[in-house]
């Protein structure tokens, strides 16, 4: 209170101490803001230009909301006033600055901001050095408004930088003119694009170079803060010219200056030349250029004594590699890992994975690589790493061989790491067969190799290397009685470990009681996975934080064709719909009923090696199938749906048209009726496969994206459309998904949806997105079908046809009478029937040839009783089909969509 | 823009302190600070900043600034405010700082403002802060009267 008092005395030094213990204590939501508020309005309408200072200080000190509510419209007035002194207008213009980025709703934009810019052109070159600091910021926000600063900001600066270092008298600094105007002004031109107008274009690209003709003069001082601030301009120059990307000779001028500061004795300067460096890396006018000082950088990663500069330096070697120079630079980055700080060793590892798989040329190097990594740094190496080399040596084969082999050579080591354990145990249990030849690794050897390690591991590596032993009792049938050995151990029976003692009791009954043939199936060979992201590309992403992502994007942006996350070269299998879980579905539905003679418990084994043995590495494998399995798992193992699931979908080519107008959108729907996988759409831009799986009124679906292209596909956006009213029937929610796709990279997009009530029409799926710089659209028919929410319902003849006979309105009925198109077979039929979603009910029709079944049509809102009769006529080639349900439209849909798929 | 401004002491005690946007998490590492050696380099990334900070005699300064400015040029505004303090003081130490808490304040004010460059020229710095100090002795010796009335 005593504050606010001094706050309105006339004594200056009342004054100043008045707003000095508000500047430094009173904080912003005090209820004693209004009489400060109060005080401050007197002190501008004051005309003594020091204390309104000291109330434009207050505000720009504090700079609350309330105080922008009550000062945001006085100051452009102060600002702009022909009278205001030099000084005043200083601070009006920081302090406007201030107000506006706390809260920029509060500052009206008006006739003032055409004179802000014309500040510019002020006399006084402390006012210009305020205005720019408040142009650039309001010039983000509305570029337009603000155009006419370009030109303005060109001229002072080829003034600035062509005057004498002596004419601006007090704002040269030790022979710099102006030093800090002229960063700010190439700052603000950082703002805008290159200008259009050819004479200010032309005189902007002249004080450019007068900038890097200056750096090369010898210098007027040797004061360290003549140099700075000389660099300090030139720095900037240097990131407007990376900004503008379009003058070839700027660019490599810059780079060549850049090279010589990276020798330069000042530590700062080879700082900040190794960081910009790192972005010149990323244009294609000067990545050649930077290429050139390779050795220096190397160099500098090697002898710098601080850990800053040899961060910069690594960031900086991983910014420039490209093909030509990966072996290089990967083998210099593993040389420093062996040294370098612990507090970057993660962040090198993963740069080293990720060079050393986006250029690898021979996939044994890039094997032999991370083998090295692990080696070398072991406890850097996250869970994505070697996640990440396991799925590739997974889904390329000429290098499964390899693999084997030089992991079984790692594993000799006497000591080594668990992450080395790991990787070794997946491979040799997936691929050990490849080398088993040799009698060096015979299968005896790799087991008793891989159990020498068992008992220093991890639970969670002990896991792995159970799964893997059992893989081994397949591959190696000779093996068996030594790993039911180990098994049955009590260590391993009884072990104090649910997830290790669950294995071993599953893993021991599972190898004496099933066949080899079921053994065979259960253990094959891990599935391809589908190629997606690199996760430890993500991983770096995160670990560099948002603004870092983008320049690790624009760096990877010119070789994303070289790429193996699903670059050109994988084979068909790999790009297209991901079969993993479609495998397993289908596989997991077969053996039970088969091997019903077997315990009860089987079923639950079966299941428990599909949901465990993949869970060896968990996040590895598909895990939103994984998710999807579990939450939706089919009822009853014999679900149709289940059964139906399409082992090979990949094998299902769309058809090759371009750019498919609705008609065609229907012919691909109706594939899709009677089943729930494959590939929904293909052009030669574009693939888009599709698995779904639907449980009572619930459903969700996979759409897979896949860029059959080598250029990145930007804006893209898939979109599901409900045209009328749908959107009362259906609900779909959709996942967002990434804007960019890779060249030869597949993006996943999950749909959720609800049947609210029955429908008739599908919904829309619309894909935009800018291919090469030309907009691609695309409509198709989302598969979603009122059958899919048919729940099989099996029934006895008499309630059949008591039921029928229920159902005898004449619109509950909707008879059909057609021409086959397909050969008529009685098995296709049935799958098709079952693919449909109803029961069929045998020793119903008196006519054997007949196909009868029912089912209910789940909603949210009702349920829709539906029978069905398919009457084969083979003679005539024609078929009658016959459907009664309780609601008249769903009858004729129903029978519309069925009658299609004969 | 400067996010803060920090003078510190060789053993970590604060002597000013200008937050110009108000930040909750104020934990400042100063023994990163500290550890360095004269012959590093004077720029740190701490989070999404970068840190720039130069030792003068026994004092750390240390602004913290955003992503995309200018350390070259924040390093040499450092040393403009140092020679303005020393301009202004004679021979600048730490006890100045101390005891002129209210004017090493004021003089920060005149050269940044909300975390922007508000002049750089020495001098016109130094007329605000010697006017403002006329002003003050102006108003000391007539003390008596004008303080009756402002009272009054």
């Amino acid at each position: 209170m005593e504050a606010v008092n001094l706050l309105s005395s006339n004594k200056y030094t009342e004054k100043q101490i008045g707003y000095l213990f508000i500047s430094v204590l009173v904080n912003s939501n005090s209820e004693l803001i209004r009489l400060i508020n109060n005080a401050i309005k007197n002190d501008l309408a004051s005309r003594n230009p020091t204390f309104m200072c000291l109330a434009l200080h207050c505000i720009a000190n504090v700079g609350s909301r309330e105080m922008g509510e009550a000062f945001a419209a006085d100051i452009p007035r102060i600002l702009v006033a022909g009278d205001s002194m030099d000084s005043v207008k200083q601070s009006a213009a920081l302090c406007l600055l201030r107000l506006y980025k706390a809260s920029p709703d509060l500052v009206p934009m008006g006739e003032w901001t055409a004179r802000v810019v014309h500040l510019l052109n002020d006399q006084h070159m402390g006012v210009v050095t305020a205005a720019v600091s408040l142009i650039t910021c309001l010039c983000k926000k509305n570029p337009d408004d603000f155009k006419t600063c370009i030109s303005l900001a060109v001229s002072r600066l080829s003034r600035i930088v062509s005057s004498a270092s002596t004419d601006l008298q007090d704002y040269t600094y030790y022979f710099v003119p102006a030093p800090w105007l002229s960063v700010k002004l190439l700052r603000l031109l950082q703002c805008y694009p290159p200008p259009e107008d050819a004479a200010v274009k032309g005189r902007l690209v002249e004080c450019l170079e007068t900038v890097l003709n200056k750096a090369q003069e010898p210098p007027k001082s040797k004061k360290v803060q003549h140099s700075n601030a000389k660099n300090a301009i030139l720095f900037e120059t240097i990131s407007l010219i990376i900004h503008y990307d379009s003058e070839p000779n700027l660019l490599v001028r810059a780079c060549n200056q850049l090279g010589q500061f990276l020798q330069h004795r000042e530590t700062n300067l080879r700082y900040l030349a190794l960081e910009s460096m790192c972005t010149l890396a990323s244009s294609e006018f000067s990545h050649e250029a930077v290429k050139t000082h390779i050795d220096t950088v190397i160099n500098a990663l090697k002898t710098e004594r601080d850990v800053s500069v040899r961060q910069r330096a690594a960031d900086l070697l991983y910014a420039m590699c490209d093909r030509s120079n990966a072996k290089q630079i990967v083998s210099e980055m593993l040389r420093y890992l062996e040294t370098a700080d612990y507090a970057i060793r993660e962040e090198i590892v993963l740069k080293v994975a990720i060079l050393a798989e986006k250029y690898a040329v021979d996939y044994s190097w890039y094997v032999d690589t991370i083998l090295n990594l692990i080696r070398i740094a072991g406890d850097y190496v996250s869970e994505e790493v070697w996640y990440r080399v396991l799925q590739i040596v997974t889904n390329r084969d000429d290098v499964q061989g390899y693999a084997a082999k030089t992991v079984f050579e790692a594993l000799q080591a006497p000591a080594c790491h668990e992450n080395m354990v790991k990787v070794g145990g997946y491979i040799l249990g997936e691929f050990g067969n490849l080398i088993a030849g040799d009698p060096r690794s015979s299968p005896p050897v790799q087991f008793s190799l891989l159990h020498s390690k068992f008992h220093l591991c991890s639970v969670a590596t002990r896991a792995l290397l159970l799964s893997t032993y059992i893989k081994f009792i397949n591959l190696f049938p000779e093996t068996k009685a030594t790993i039911q050995g180990v098994l049955r151990a009590g260590s391993q029976l009884r072990n104090a470990d649910v997830e290790l003692q669950q294995r071993a009791v599953e893993y021991l009954t599972l190898s004496s009681v099933a066949s080899t043939d079921v053994l065979a199936t259960v253990l094959e060979e891990m599935p391809p996975f589908p190629e997606r992201e690199s996760s430890i590309l993500a991983k770096l992403k995160r670990k560099k934080g948002p603004g870092a992502a983008s320049a690790l994007d624009d760096g990877r942006r010119d070789v994303s064709s070289n790429d193996i996350n699903g670059g050109v070269e994988p084979t068909p299998s790999t790009v297209s719909t991901p079969s993993p879980s479609a495998d397993l579905l289908g596989l997991r539905a077969a053996p039970p009923p088969a091997a019903s003679p077997a315990p009860a418990s089987t079923r639950n084994l079966l299941v428990d090696v599909f949901s465990d043995g993949p869970a060896a590495q968990p996040s590895l494998g598909p895990t939103p199938e994984e998710a999807f399995l579990s939450e939706l798992e089919p009822p009853a193992p014999e679900s149709p749906m289940a059964l139906l699931a399409d082992p090979a979908p990949a094998a299902d080519p769309g058809p090759e048209d371009i750019g498919p107008p609705i008609p065609e959108a229907d012919e691909l729907l109706n594939k899709f009726v009677c089943k729930n996988s494959g590939v929904l759409f293909e052009n030669q831009l574009l693939q888009i496969g599709v698995k779904s799986e639907f449980r009572q009124n619930l459903g969700r679906m996979y759409l897979f994206y896949g860029n059959k292209t080598s250029v990145q596909f930007q804006n893209f956006s898939p979109m599901v459309v409900h045209p009328g009213e749908l959107q009362t029937q259906l609900a779909v929610q959709t996942k967002r998904v990434a804007g960019q796709v890779d060249g030869g990279a597949q993006v996943q997009q999950v749909l959720n949806i609800e049947c609210l009530r029955d429908f008739l029409t599908p919904p829309l799926l619309s894909v935009r997105f800018r291919y090469g710089g030309a907009p691609q659209s695309l409509t198709l028919k989302l598969p979603v079908t009122i059958n899919k929410f048919f729940q099989p319902t099996e029934m006895a003849a008499q309630d059949f046809f008591q039921r029928w006979k229920q159902l005898s309105l004449p619109l509950q009925e909707a008879q059909k009478i057609f021409k086959a198109n397909h050969p008529m077979d009685a098995e296709v039929t049935k799958a098709k029937l079952l693919g449909f979603g109803s029961a069929l009910l045998d020793n119903v029709d008196p006519n054997p040839e007949n196909f009868v079944g029912a089912g209910i049509i789940q909603t949210k809102a009702l349920q829709v009783g539906c029978l069905l009769r398919l009457e084969p006529n083979a003679q005539a080639q024609m078929y009658r089909l016959t459907l009664r349900t309780s609601k008249e439209p769903v009858s004729r849909h129903l029978c519309e969509l069925l009658a299609q798929q004969f | 823009m400067m996010r803060f401004m920090l003078l510190f002491s060789r053993q970590g005690k604060l002597r000013l302190q200008k937050w110009y946007l108000a930040t909750s998490d104020k934990e400042w590492k100063t023994m990163v600070v500290l550890a360095h050696k004269p012959k590093m380099c004077s720029f740190l990334e701490w989070r999404d900043l970068k840190v720039v900070c130069k030792r003068y005699a026994s004092l750390y300064f240390c602004c913290a600034i955003e992503g995309q400015d200018n350390e070259l040029i924040t390093l040499e505004l450092i040393h403009r405010y140092v020679e303005l303090l020393d301009k202004y003081f004679g021979s600048t130490c730490e006890l100045d700082i101390i005891f002129n808490f209210e004017k090493v304040s004021f003089i920060l004010d005149e050269v940044l403002m909300g975390g922007d460059v508000q002049d750089t020229s020495g001098k016109s710095v130094l007329k605000a802060i010697k006017q403002a100090d006329l002003l003050q002795e102006e108003v000391e010796s007539p003390h008596s009267v004008l303080g009756e009335m402002g009272l009054a």
